[in-house]
């Protein structure tokens, strides 16, 4: 499979995820300049964390209108698999593409720390390889990623099983002790309805490699592996 | 915006009081007219002042400095560049260097600290390096004075708020607090590039008549004369001097790394440098002074954030996330496409000229024509006096037999696991991305930060120490001891020390007993750096670090770069398992002078720091990396601040996994809190599985260094018998909130 890593202005992740990617996964990936269209065979694209435009904005506020948005866009109207990590993330729900919005932290103050992470849903292409409930350790690192979506939204995203990974403490339960930063029923990632595009705070790509950070992030990255095995390659 | 057509100001006479308000001394005024053979005009005096300012010119340091030792094997740059560089093998080097950011970030401390780190990843990446790891020192005053909350949050954040944005991780670092830093706290920042051999740049202009571009952000207003407050003492008044602070943009500063790395894979760049204190004259000089030529820039072209501004303003103006590059003639459109494509300014602001001559010109007038060696290697150089202060003796004086032994060693140690400067640091690592690159494989709050080197086995360790009080009640022997304390730290996480990096923070150079500290600090580091055989490859000194008339403690704040063969070797501090077996190396001895014990119980800074052989401490280092290497150690750690009781503690809850007991007994024939406290030099707890502990005995004999199996690891008890035992998670609880507590 193809994978592509969009690079906007600020980003910082780019070059971890190509790694991850790449070296720790074997897969053939490339870097994606956002102020070119979308062009070649992909299937599955990353939008990968950092500050895209300083964030001096509201998060991912610019970086939604670079010109290969359009086309990431058309993308995943057309069933494409979209990933958003962190700022990634942040870029989905500005663009729309994701439901709710991502906010200050609770606390306030930028966090760095490993969480622990519960697989909710696995019938989708980024969580198919993990099981129900299975825990994950992974890495956060951001200022605003308190999720928040109005109270008909998440009632939405419940009845549709759309949030696929929550905080949870180490016995696995979502409580508030274990939410790293307010975000509204403890949720740490979430897809679109029809399950092709996912937006996750934590960083899978910085947990690939049992020397720096363990391997639970290979769980999404070879969900979508096996998913995409199962699919055509799409056109952009 | 350009400056169009619009007349240079008049320049205002230069007379004796804007001469003093320069902050050059009449002596000074006179040896600038003989070198020109002709008075300044006030843009040349501002030149001047800033490039002759102590920041700039070292002039006060530069006489010890040459004591440093700087050559080594495997130094490819040494000090006198934007950062050193050394090699690490497999045809890649690296380039790291520490420097200070201590008055603006009392002044403005977010914005202070920002531009700090801001301004070190410039000098890592004008090296042509990538910037992959950043360490800082930080001091500040007592945790009670009611400002020291403001500055600590602010500094923290600041930090953050620029390394995270830019994508370097933060990866360690350590924060101190004392009394002495209450009007004048310490902001040190360390950053590390990796760079391939072949590919290292340098801060030179060559080749006349080649093309001198400014890239980045626009010139303003902000942090004009920031070196020249950087080289004055501190008071109330000066505390309002917020506009000399400058403003941090890191998306800008992103923008430009990318841009200046994707350049630097391209054949156009003759030199390259940061355009730091003292922005565009110091840069554009300095280059010009490497390489022996001349520089003719024309103000009027430097694209400017608000209209109006003078020559002056622009020579002297320390807008950050700004270079300087010197390129080869007929590559500017390629300069200037890859800085399109990031959304910067590249502009052709001047020349190289062959009559070392710097020269500026604003729309047609020369308003400054200055030799470039005035400038450079004949700037003032002053070998001010010397002299041992008379209290040294009374300081030194201290007998311990004069205090009695706490009743309870247990709550002696419960406190001080929660005193600020032993108690856990989470509450500011966690507001750094240590993670981002993806090679961090030793997070902060170990002896010893480590990253890996992808692509390779390798990893590098690196560490930032010093202990002012040592320096404070022997300045000699707390230089060395801040190198030989930074070895160690590498040596507990198995690396070899490549190369080492300083920042002096002293009180002011016009004071004799400052400038005998000085020099016996430098004395101390130059003998631990031969006896160990670390070269010193880049650093800066800050002085003036004083409020009133009061100086700071001596503060040699050392960087310390290690390198590990193979980084799956790596050991971390803590303990991993229950009947593991517990190995001191090295010997304790009654040494309470100026240790942390003395400070927070007994309420002094008296005494001698601990003794140090350094014989001793190579082979307690050689013999930690041997063992590492050949895989039997389980953890190590490096016993400092608070003694052994404390570095003990610090192996059973200091982890990222659920805390694990000991039960460790002594035979010391010391007295109780001596045993527990001393911070005796030369030290290092490990752990073995038992089935190693003989060949641990072989290492040990062969590098002659004392060690004794004293205890082993447990579950839920710490116990030093027979002085104390408490659970563990009473330790961890008042460690872990010793910090955080006072800070709600």
């Amino acid at each position: 499979m193809r994978w592509g890593v969009i690079v906007f202005p600020g980003s910082c992740d780019e070059q971890d995820v190509f790694d991850s990617l790449k070296r720790d996964l074997g897969q053939k990936v490339k870097f994606l300049w956002h102020k070119d269209q979308l062009t070649g065979h992909f299937d599955c694209l990353v939008l990968p964390g950092g500050f895209s435009y300083g964030d001096y904005l509201r998060c991912g506020a610019v970086a939604r209108f670079s010109p290969i948005m359009k086309g990431v866009i058309d993308f995943a109207r057309q069933g494409g698999l979209v990933l958003g990590i962190c700022n990634g993330f942040q870029i989905l729900c500005e663009s729309g593409l994701l439901p709710g919005a991502l906010v200050r932290n609770s606390g306030l103050q930028f966090v760095c720390q490993q969480v622990s992470l519960r697989v909710e849903e696995t019938d989708t292409p980024f969580t198919c390889e993990a099981k129900k409930g299975q825990l994950l350790k992974l890495p956060i690192k951001h200022g605003e990623g308190c999720y928040y979506a109005d109270p008909a939204t998440l009632e939405r995203l419940r009845k549709n099983r759309q949030i696929l990974l929550r905080y949870v403490d180490a016995k696995g339960r979502a409580s508030p002790a274990a939410n790293p930063n307010g975000s509204v029923d403890n949720a740490a990632g979430v897809c679109n309805e029809t399950r092709n595009v996912f937006g996750l705070m934590p960083h899978p790509e910085d947990a690939c490699n049992q020397l720096v950070g363990g391997e639970d992030g290979v769980k999404i990255f070879s969900s979508i592996a096996a998913a995409c095995a199962e699919r055509e390659p799409r056109h952009a | 915006m350009r400056n169009e057509k619009t007349l240079p100001l008049a320049q205002p006479p230069v007379t004796d009081a804007i001469i003093a308000s320069h902050g050059l001394t009449a002596e000074e005024y006179q040896k600038i007219v003989q070198m020109l053979g002709r008075e300044p005009n006030y843009t040349e005096l501002g030149v001047f002042s800033v490039m002759w300012s102590e920041h700039c010119s070292y002039k006060s340091s530069r006489h010890y400095l040459k004591r440093l030792p700087t050559e080594g094997q495997v130094v490819l740059q040494g000090p006198g560049e934007n950062a050193g560089v050394v090699d690490i093998g497999d045809g890649l080097a690296v380039a790291f260097k520490m420097e200070s950011h201590n008055h603006p970030s009392f002044i403005e401390p977010y914005q202070g600290a920002a531009t700090g780190v801001g301004g070190i990843l410039r000098d890592v990446f004008t090296m042509g390096a990538r910037p992959i790891a950043s360490l800082n020192s930080l001091r500040f005053g007592s945790i009670d004075h009611p400002r020291t909350r403001y500055l600590l949050s602010g500094v923290v954040a600041g930090i953050g708020g620029y390394g995270n944005c830019i994508g370097v991780p933060t990866v360690g670092g350590e924060v101190y607090f004392d009394e002495c830093y209450n009007a004048n706290i310490l902001v040190n920042a360390f950053t590390l590039g990796i760079v391939k051999k072949k590919r290292i740049f340098t801060g030179v202009a060559k080749g006349v008549g080649n093309p001198v571009i400014y890239v980045g952000s626009k010139t303003g207003r902000d942090g004009i004369h920031g070196a020249t407050m950087a080289s004055e003492s501190f008071s109330e008044e000066k505390a309002q001097r917020r506009p000399t602070v400058q403003v941090g943009d890191p998306f800008t500063e992103k923008l430009l790394l990318e841009a200046c790395l994707e350049l630097m894979e391209t054949d156009c760049i003759v030199g390259i440098q940061d355009m730091g204190a003292a922005g565009l004259t110091s840069s554009s000089s300095e280059m010009a002074g490497r390489g022996g030529t001349g520089v003719e820039l024309d103000l009027s072209r430097v694209p400017l954030r608000e209209p109006g501004m003078t020559p002056y303003e622009i020579l002297l103006s320390e807008s950050q996330e700004r270079m300087l590059l010197v390129a080869k003639k007929g590559t500017e459109d390629e300069v200037k496409r890859i800085f399109d494509k990031w959304d910067l300014d590249a502009v052709v602001i001047g020349r190289v000229t062959d009559d070392r001559q710097f020269r500026a010109l604003f729309n047609g007038t020369e308003v400054a024509s200055i030799p470039i060696s005035a400038l450079t290697k004949e700037a003032p150089v002053y070998q001010r006096s010397v002299e041992r202060p008379k209290s040294q003796d009374q300081l030194q004086q201290f007998d311990l037999s004069n205090f009695g032994e706490p009743a309870d060693l247990g709550a002696t140690l419960k406190l001080l696991l929660g005193s600020p400067n032993i108690a856990s640091k989470e509450w500011v690592f966690r507001q750094y991305d240590y993670l981002v690159r993806s090679n961090t494989v030793v997070s902060p709050g170990a002896d010893a930060a480590v990253i890996r080197v992808k692509g390779t086995e390798k990893g590098l360790a690196l560490t930032v120490d010093g202990n002012s009080r040592y320096c404070y009640l022997d300045p000699y022997v707390g230089g060395a001891l801040a190198v030989a304390e930074a070895a160690r730290n590498l040596a507990c996480v198995g690396a070899r020390p490549v190369g080492l990096t300083d920042c002096l923070n002293f009180g002011s150079p016009e004071n004799p007993e400052v400038m005998w500290q000085f020099s016996q600090v430098i004395e101390g580091i130059r003998d631990a750096c031969i006896a160990l055989k670390i070269p010193v490859v880049s650093g800066n000194v800050s002085f003036y670090n004083e409020t009133d008339g009061v100086p700071i403690y001596p503060t040699p704040t050392v960087g310390m770069v290690g390198l590990l063969a193979k980084v799956s070797r790596v050991v971390t501090p803590w303990f991993k398992s229950a009947g593991d077996v517990v190995v001191l190396l090295g010997r304790t001895r009654e040494e309470l002078g100026g240790s942390e014990y003395l400070k927070v119980v007994h309420g002094l800074v008296k005494g001698t720091p601990p003794w140090i052989d350094l014989r001793l401490e190579q082979a307690v280092q050689n013999c930690c990396v041997k063992a590492i290497e050949q895989g039997i150690l389980r953890s190590a750690h490096d016993i400092s601040d608070g003694g052994l009781a404390v570095a003990l503690a610090e192996c059973c809850i200091g982890g990222p996994e659920k805390p694990l007991g000991v039960r460790v007994e002594m035979r010391e024939m010391i007295r109780g809190d001596a045993l527990l406290f001393s911070e005796s030099q030369s030290r290092i707890v490990v752990s073995v599985a038992e089935e190693n502990l003989a060949q641990l005995r072989e290492v040990a004999a062969e590098q002659r260094v004392p060690m004794r199996a004293i205890g082993t690891v447990g579950s839920g008890r710490f116990a030093i018998q027979p002085l104390l035992q408490l659970p563990v998670e009473e330790l961890r609880a008042t460690w872990g909130a010793g910090l955080t507590g006072r800070l709600k």
